[in-house]
């Protein structure tokens, strides 16, 4: 079927889609066109992800439908999309690194030798170099994919859901991990792709490369679309401002308080992959906020910070005293709690008791003559539950039957367990419903103002906002600014949050 | 506590109820098959023949509540014996000597896959799978490849068949000690509480403050502290060290922990199941061979009863997840 340029390829009309205690999706539109490259913006959680998984077949919507060149069409899977002409880059790639590039693009689809049994290596190569021949790389598609820069890697995945006829392009920050001469080939490929036929939806936070790429931006705000424009008509001010909309009520934002010494100062950190040069100063009695986009490296600062992955440089004072953090085990000597996002995986041993897990990091203060005292050990944990308001119909009900709210609360006790003054939360309201956070919120006060100190990495504004005496803002694995809550607003740290070093670069 | 709660609670009594339970309906089955099977002598010299791989899987259950394997317990049982045995027939050491030196190896044995394992970072699989074969071939070379006789050293053979209580091997006594003493470690101490929490979730554990590396490293030592108690058992039994002996010893003792109810995935572990676990496979063979099956069609069997009891601990899982 042949299609004209600037004719609707793909339409959503009033999309809806909603998780458990989240309503990722309402009503929304959004409009493809032929030769587009589109892009998609939003904050992390405005639903960009939520939507472009039920274009590509991988989540069912709850209402609304999907129109294909006016078609209406059910997209069931994301082998159902590629059919359909639909494919999608994601941030990481899905690549088997010891098969060649050939072998890669047509895996599951090997051209085969008369007889039908032996793969026929000539024509799968030709066919590969065709295809990079068309999208202007010069790749030998007999190499493998583990020898490629990650650049390349990419062109790889173009190419393969060039292979399969798509129409449709769907990328994910395709530029996070690439160079800026690596950026300007794959714009050059990008602008090639969204030939008259065929379009590219682009999901990117850097607001300087969807200016110079796109045609047509669509902003998202909570699961809505608030605007759907030509790129040349809106400025990069005016997306961010649709991104985070209104401000929140000034009486829900906390008044400057009093904070004591310096609790926790981090000068210089760095890690090999991703985080340079951070210096940042926690007090007593302070929450300090780290906002940022997904990848901005705040959870990785933390994991640095406590040991638990390796650092290359960086100098850390507890309460003054100059510190060596090599692993967690010195962290939580220290002091220091970290309350993983990822409870399930860092924060718990779900088929172990609450009581069990408060006490693990301080079972050896439970030991007499070599025996624990189970009975200590559920005193304290009772205690604890009860402060922290524990909702569990004992001490001995297994981790896994409690709600995530709950759950949230068992780490935290865990670590108040082990008398640490210094407490690390990790986007901790993540999966918690909403009555759990204002407790949640109400404990963080509270320890604030029982002399914890306090670092809470969050993803959502509102929270940062709400929650923090001071904001230290990332972009890219450094800190591009810290702000105090009375001069922060959603404008200045979206800004800050996407303030990417490269954008400077070329500037300059 | 809610009802709900209390299934939780006792869910592990259940499933070592149900092995009981088996066991109980082995008893029944061989015993009204053959009259001789349920007579004092059998079921003693049965329980007597559990010794060895009840004690290997006793110290296994440690290993595989971190989530490992060690399959070092046969041929590391055939090494420790060749140790302890070697001071008292070659410089004439007393017993007490030996009893020591069969525990010293299996405690640096066990230290040795740990370290290997832990720090070092191998695959337990396949890093004890080379212990083995390295205790093995020190075995040999020690004792000269040939069977070392235990028959001057007074006393040695009581150890395993003496009768400090009349009608009760002394080695049957010595079993429950060590059990009770395990089963304390387990449930009682840091390290069996550690144990299962690195099974359960090694990276919560780690970011928890605690030093994964050690702990693993000492429930290795554990496992060949038992291997080594193992050896000792046998030598007294056998009252000599032959070098063909050992072979296999291992597959029994992760048997019998997998019977007992131990997870081969971490973060489950009994050891009263793994006692059970070994008195089934013992009564399995003693009662097969009663019924005149053959050596052959035992294993057959057995093989079947371990496929069952991985079978339960997979399903169990799912139900988890």
């Amino acid at each position: 079927m042949t299609v004209v340029a600037g004719e609707v390829l793909l339409e959503a009309r009033g999309v809806s889609k909603a998780f458990p205690g989240v309503q990722a999706l309402a009503d929304v539109d959004f409009t493809l066109r032929a030769g587009q490259i589109h892009a998609v913006c939003g904050e992390n959680g405005a639903g960009k992800s939520t939507l472009m998984k039920i274009i590509a077949g991988l989540y069912q919507m709850d209402g609304g439908e999907l129109l294909l060149r006016g078609q209406p069409v059910r997209v069931a899977s994301p082998l159902q999309a590629r059919k359909l002409g639909i494919s999608v880059i994601h941030q990481e790639f899905f690549l088997m690194n010891h098969l060649t590039v050939a072998q890669n693009i047509f895996i599951g689809r090997e051209p085969k030798l008369p007889g039908g049994i032996l793969n026929d290596d000539r024509a799968l190569n030709e066919r590969a170099r065709l295809l990079l021949d068309r999208l202007g790389v010069d790749i030998d598609p007999r190499v493998q994919v583990r020898r490629l820069s990650v650049a390349a890697q990419q062109m790889v995945e173009i190419a393969k859901a060039l292979s399969y006829d798509s129409r449709i392009l769907i990328m994910d920050e395709p530029t996070a991990a690439l160079t800026s001469g690596e950026v300007e080939a794959l714009f050059r490929i990008i602008r090639r792709f969204a030939a008259p036929d065929t379009a590219v939806v682009y999901i990117s936070h850097r607001m300087e490369e969807i200016k110079r790429l796109c045609d047509q931006i669509t902003v998202l705000r909570d699961g809505r679309r608030v605007a759907s424009r030509p790129a040349g008509e809106l400025a990069i001010s005016e997306v961010i401002q649709l991104m985070v909309g209104r401000e929140i009520a000034a009486g829900a934002r906390p008044e400057p308080r009093a904070v004591g010494e310096p609790a926790l100062e981090v000068a210089g950190l760095a890690t090999p992959a991703l985080l340079h040069d951070l210096s940042f100063t926690l007090r007593r009695g302070e929450i300090l906020g780290f906002a940022g986009l997904m990848g901005a490296g705040r959870t990785e600062t933390a994991r640095a910070l406590i040991g638990a992955d390796p650092k290359t440089a960086g100098q850390v004072r507890v309460f003054g005293r100059e510190v060596d953090i090599a692993t967690p085990a010195d962290a939580v000597r220290l002091g220091i709690g970290y309350l993983s996002e990822d409870r399930k995986r860092y924060g718990l041993i779900m088929q172990q008791s609450v009581s069990a897990n408060i006490a693990l990091p301080s079972l050896g203060r439970f030991a007499r003559r070599g025996l624990l005292q189970d009975a200590k050990m559920d005193e304290l944990a009772s205690q604890l539950c009860q402060r922290l308001r524990v909702k569990t119909p004992g001490v001995r009900q297994l981790l896994r039957n409690l709600s995530g709210g709950n759950q949230q609360k068992v780490v935290l006790a865990k670590w108040l367990a082990r008398d640490c003054d210094i407490l690390i939360f990790d986007e901790p309201t993540r999966g918690i419903d909403i009555g759990a956070k204002q407790e949640i919120y109400g404990l963080l006060r509270d320890l604030a103002a029982q002399g914890k100190s306090i670092i809470m990495i969050s993803s959502e504004l509102e929270e940062i906002l709400r929650m923090s005496d001071r904001i230290v803002v990332m972009c890219d694995g450094r800190i591009t600014g810290v702000l105090d809550n009375a001069d922060a607003t959603r404008e200045n740290i979206m800004s800050l949050a996407t303030r990417f070093a490269s954008k400077q670069r070329q500037e300059t | 506590m809610s009802g709900f709660a209390l299934k939780e609670r006792y869910r592990g009594f259940v499933q070592q109820g149900m092995v009981l339970l088996v066991l109980a309906a082995l008893f029944v089955f061989f015993s009204l098959l053959n009259p001789n099977f349920l007579t004092w002598s059998n079921i003693s010299s049965l329980l007597l023949a559990s010794v060895v791989t009840a004690t290997q899987a006793i110290g296994l259950t440690f290993v595989i509540a971190t989530g490992g394997i060690d399959l070092t317990p046969g041929m590391g049982m055939l090494f420790c014996m060749v140790v302890l045995a070697l001071p008292m027939t070659a410089w004439g050491a007393p017993l007490w000597v030996g009893v020591l030196a069969g525990i010293l190896a299996g405690a640096a044995l066990g230290t040795a896959n740990g370290v290997l394992i832990s720090y070092v970072r191998m695959q337990p699989m396949i890093a004890t799978l080379a212990m083995m074969l390295v205790c093995w071939g020190f075995a040999l070379v020690l004792a000269g490849s040939k069977t070392l006789s235990l028959r001057d050293v007074a006393g040695f053979k009581d150890i395993a068949m003496g009768e400090i209580v009349p009608g009760l091997y002394t080695g049957v006594l010595i079993l429950v000690g060590i059990a009770i003493v395990a089963g304390v470690l387990m449930t009682k101490t840091v390290v069996g509480r550690y144990a299962l929490a690195i099974g359960s979730n090694k990276e919560a554990v780690r970011i928890s403050g605690i030093n994964v590396n050690r702990w693993e490293v000492l429930a290795y030592t554990i496992c060949g502290v038992f291997t080594g108690i193992s050896g000792i058992i046998m030598a007294a039994y056998l009252n000599s060290v032959p070098p063909n002996t050992g072979q296999s010893y291992e597959m029994y003792a992760i048997a019998a922990a997998v019977i007992g109810g131990t997870s081969l995935r971490g973060g489950r572990a009994s050891v009263f199941g793994a006692v059970i676990g070994a008195v089934t496979i013992r009564t399995i063979y003693n009662g097969l061979t009663i019924l005149g099956f053959e050596d052959a069609w035992q294993k057959v069997v057995l093989g079947a009863v371990i496929l069952i009891a991985v079978f339960v601990d997979i399903r169990r899982r799912g139900g988890e997840e």
